[in-house]
């Protein structure tokens, strides 16, 4: 792996709402490599999303984000020039698949018209917009998007520019906005839930791909998702997160065989599977209007003591490139 | 309740609705010249406003301040009837047509199509015309025409909830359509009814003003404030008093009414939200 | 056998019996004629035993949900029987019909939508009495304070509104409230979708003591494998409206049988095992299935099929060993 693409310096990020501030990411941090896969997990409420529109800077407008860094390269996104940041960042160096593939698109133009007006402004040519549409120029567009087309797989890429989204299925959807997301050959890929609403056995063609995609074209990707088994298929390392903080990071094997954070062996305990009895957590997650103070899960955790509602724990390194924040882990 | 008093235009359109209700029922006591609302005085006739006479007086000499207050019983027994009369008729109407959804319910809305077809004031004005100007006859006239307004919106709304998982689940569990409708359905588009009915009220005042306007309302002396309007007429620009009083305080009414309404679409609108999972 | 549903089945006449249901809907052009059939359900015939957890599995389109609300009776079915406890229900009126599913009840993917927001906890979870037995209040009361307790929730809740307690109790509420008539099957129609894996496994387990208690049987609709597995002692699986295998749980994951089911199984993820994409072989899209082809409805996406597959559709068969599969080349 490369020199850190990514990071995420103790960033928060604040919601001011009608029943009060509700702190949904409490000093995040995090680092993505070059070329790596980071699985991003937890379960509702965890801010994993919230943290992905922050990288993006896509956050709604009562949004308060505080922090030391979000450096991407070379860049510090939090204090970058808005235009910069819409022009050279947002859809171009970082560009984002969401999670339900029909509502990103405009269901009155045609795939193609879609993807052109991409090219228009986000090629990876980067031609001034004053230079005009010529012929040429929609003809280089036009294989562009026709080699990309072919490289999701997607079937008869020529009938394909000129179908409607809703005329697509969602797995088909989803390659699409895969593809697009590749077009202005962007360093880094966030990937929001992109399986959560497919079919199984689609869910599976889709991680496939885009793994195989990332790899080929050196393209970090950092993946959301509340499926544990998702995260398996495809990351290279992943960050466990709960109520707004992130508490471990580990290389994908460690994460799932020697977790060091009791949340994270919970998490897999719940896991259903033939051997195991069936373990949830019980307690509720907390309202981030309200939430507990020091570590967020200590309420709910068999491991727990005093010092682990009076004070954040520090992030430790148990193994090398495994980071975790818990004042009981579980390795030594 | 306590969105609805932190909005200040409702909050107004409320006061104005209390001081009309208080007026309207201590008339009696408020009123410096009570025996007014019959009485005249001919050697005071069509006096600007002045200490005595708040309002200045009408052509007759009597008090417009004290017909006023008398006049504003009127207005609200009129509002009160004809509205509730038009809510009673159209809402079951809407209910029923809303959660069959078959012919019958096609033929409902068509003749509730028929009504709205119309506009409100002519309907209004043929029936009182016909009948003959009488208190009743107004109110009369205006629940005819204006029970399609509910019937309408809640045939809409009960389509809508119709189809909501808990309606579903209500008539999975072998709840009777009656139960369902008067029970689940009917509390659920309860406050677009309300907001209705109550901007309703102060169009029913605007209708009845404007029939007593054109002498279909109740017949003189009584106080009504269209025909108040009406009467003065003959004696504009001088007297202007005489135009401007009924004629304010019939915009004021109806303006309370409906910034009431509005306050409360705002109050009760998002509804009872679902659960706290969280984000 | 489902790991954790350790009830020994009863020997009895199927509680619940579909006798080749057919549940079609009309597709219509812009103009409102008929243009085809959506063929939800297209012939299913399948039991379910006193006392036992049937699990239906397949993507979405396969007609499970569909059989489900066909089953509960909020879709008529347009051909077949379906027999509860003996009675043919599948073509009653509504209020003859509300007779004989007091037995039936049908659970909502998020039982708590099913509560009516306007109406405080108690009065919903009283309703069911009040529509079908004759109790007195003080009854009525005791009834629900016991279904409350049984599923786990504090008294308060009765003067609550569903919106002043969490997502997870408003699903335990609308669970007991499924209870108060104390059915004897209770179709449980995604129950876990969408939910949090740590939530997700006390579902499960009040789902288990629930049916320990009450004496349930249940037909368990999902697309989680994994949840199925651990709860349902046999599986359909289903493919564009039909069973294409049918058997014991632990069979059915360990050697199926229907190409269908070996790319099912092979597609999903296992967390900490073998990983689905580094040798997945199933292409293709699930066809619509407003347009389904001849045959075999899996033919399109099978490495194995062939000019028979086209021509005749393969019915359910048994095989030695108990599993029923309907492909022309197992056995």
């Amino acid at each position: 792996m490369g020199p850190d693409l990514l990071a995420v310096r103790d960033v928060s990020v604040s919601f001011s709402t009608e029943s009060g501030t509700a702190f949904v990411l409490d000093e995040v941090s995090l680092t993505l490599r070059r070329g790596e896969i980071m699985g991003l997990v937890g379960e509702s409420g965890c801010g994993k999303t919230t943290l992905a529109r922050t990288i993006l800077g896509a956050l709604p407008p009562n949004a308060r984000v505080r922090g030391t860094a979000v450096m991407f390269e070379d860049r510090d996104l939090l204090t970058i020039d808005p235009g910069e940041a819409a022009d050279e960042i947002r859809g171009r160096a970082i560009t984002f698949v969401p999670q339900d593939p029909y509502s990103a698109f405009n269901p009155l133009f045609t795939v193609g018209d879609q993807i052109f007006e991409l090219l228009r402004w986000k090629s990876p040519d980067r031609q001034p917009l004053e230079a005009g549409y010529s012929r040429a120029r929609r003809q280089t567009d036009r294989d562009r998007a026709l080699t990309l087309l072919r490289l999701v797989q997607l079937p008869d890429p020529e009938r394909l520019l000129k179908k409607y989204p809703h005329e697509l299925s969602g797995g088909q959807r989803q390659r699409l906005m895969i593809a697009m997301a590749l077009l202005p050959e962007p360093r880094l890929v966030i990937a929001d839930e992109p399986t959560t609403a497919l079919d199984v056995t689609i869910q599976a063609q889709i991680l496939m791909l885009l793994r195989k995609l990332a790899v080929e074209r050196r393209v970090s990707v950092l993946l959301t998702t509340h499926d544990l088994g998702t995260a398996w298929e495809i990351c290279d390392r992943v960050t466990v997160m709960y109520a707004g903080q992130a508490m471990e990071t580990a290389p994908i094997d460690a994460f799932f065989h020697a977790p060091a954070l009791p949340y994270t062996q919970l998490l897999l305990d719940s896991l259903p599977s033939g051997e195991a009895p069936l373990r949830g957590i019980p307690g509720d997650v907390p309202n981030l209007v309200a939430a507990p103070a020091g570590c967020r899960f200590h309420p709910r955790c068999p491991r727990a003591t005093q010092i682990c509602g009076a004070a954040r724990p520090l992030s430790t390194q148990p193994r090398p490139g495994h980071w975790v924040r818990c004042h009981h882990g579980l390795l030594r | 309740m306590k969105r609805l008093l932190r909005d200040r235009s409702a909050l107004f359109g409320l006061v104005i609705i209390v001081v009309l209700v208080l007026c309207a029922i201590f008339a009696g006591v408020l009123a410096p010249f009570p025996q007014d609302v019959t009485t005249y005085h001919l050697p005071r006739r069509l006096l600007g406003p002045n200490a005595v006479n708040y309002f200045g007086t009408d052509r007759m000499g009597a008090d417009i301040f004290s017909r006023l207050l008398f006049g504003a019983r009127l207005t609200i027994l009129i509002a009160v009837i004809a509205t509730s009369a038009a809510v009673l008729i159209g809402v079951p109407i809407g209910l029923v047509a809303g959660y069959y959804n078959n012919r019958f319910s096609d033929l409902l809305m068509r003749v509730s199509d028929v009504f709205l077809a119309v506009p409100q004031i002519v309907l209004a004005i043929a029936i009182a015309q016909t009948l003959g100007p009488a208190i009743q006859n107004v109110i009369l006239a205006l629940s005819i025409t204006y029970w399609p307004f509910w019937a309408r919106l809640v045939y809409a709304e009960t389509r809508s909830v119709r189809n909501e998982v808990f309606i579903e689940a209500a008539v999975a569990l072998g709840a009777s359509p009656l139960r369902v409708m008067v029970l689940h359905v009917l509390p659920s588009i309860a406050s677009s009814v309300i907001v209705r009915t109550t901007i309703g009220l102060g169009g029913t005042i605007l209708v009845a003003a404007a029939l007593g306007f054109l002498g279909l309302g109740p017949p003189p002396p009584t106080p009504e404030w269209g025909r108040m309007v009406a009467e003065s007429r003959e004696f504009l620009p001088q007297a202007w008093w005489y135009a401007a009083a009924p004629g304010l305080a019939i915009l004021l009414v109806v303006m309370g009414f409906n910034l009431l309404g509005d306050g409360l679409r705002d109050a009760l609108d998002p509804r009872l939200s679902r659960g706290n999972d969280g984000p | 056998m489902g790991a954790l549903s350790s009830r020994t089945v009863e020997v009895m006449s199927p509680l619940l019996e579909l006798q080749d249901v057919h549940t079609h809907f009309p597709l219509r052009d812009a103009w409102g004629r008929r243009t085809g059939w959506l063929r939800a359900v297209d012939g299913v015939s399948i039991s379910v035993a006193r006392g036992e957890v049937l699990g239906i599995v397949g993507e979405s389109g396969c007609g499970k949900t569909t059989i489900g609300k066909t089953i509960a009776g909020i879709h008529r079915p347009s051909a077949g029987n379906i027999l509860f406890d003996g009675h043919d229900i599948s073509r009653l009126s509504p209020r003859e019909g509300r007779v004989f599913r007091r037995g039936l009840q049908y659970c909502y993917q998020d039982p708590g939508a099913s509560l009516d927001p306007h109406w405080r906890i108690g009065r919903s979870l009283a309703e069911p009495l009040v529509i079908h037995a004759r109790l007195s209040a003080a009854e009525r009361q005791i009834r629900v304070q016991n279904i409350l307790a049984a599923v786990g929730l504090p008294e308060g809740h009765l003067s609550l509104y569903p919106h002043e307690i969490s997502g997870g109790q408003q699903r335990r509420v609308g669970l007991a409230r499924i209870l108060m008539v104390q059915p004897g099957l209770v179709v449980l129609d995604e129950p876990t979708s969408g939910l949090d894996v740590s939530v997700q496994a006390i579902v499960l387990r009040l789902f288990l003591d629930l049916r320990e208690r009450f004496g349930l049987t249940y037909l368990f609709i999902s697309h989680d494998l994994a949840v199925v597995r651990l709860m349902a002692q046999r599986i359909a699986v289903m493919y564009l409206g039909r069973v294409v295998e049918l058997g014991a749980t632990e069979q059915i994951f360990t050697a199926p049988r229907h190409p269908y089911t070996q790319s099912l199984l092979a597609s999903v993820p296992v967390a900490g095992g073998r990983r689905v994409s580094t040798d997945f072989v199933l292409e293709g899209e699930p066809p619509n299935p407003a347009n389904k082809p001849t045959g075999c409805a899996f033919r399109t996406r099978c490495k194995r099929a062939e000019a028979r597959c086209a021509e005749e559709e393969p019915l359910l068969r048994r095989l030695a060993g108990g599993l029923q599969v309907a492909c022309h080349f197992a056995n």
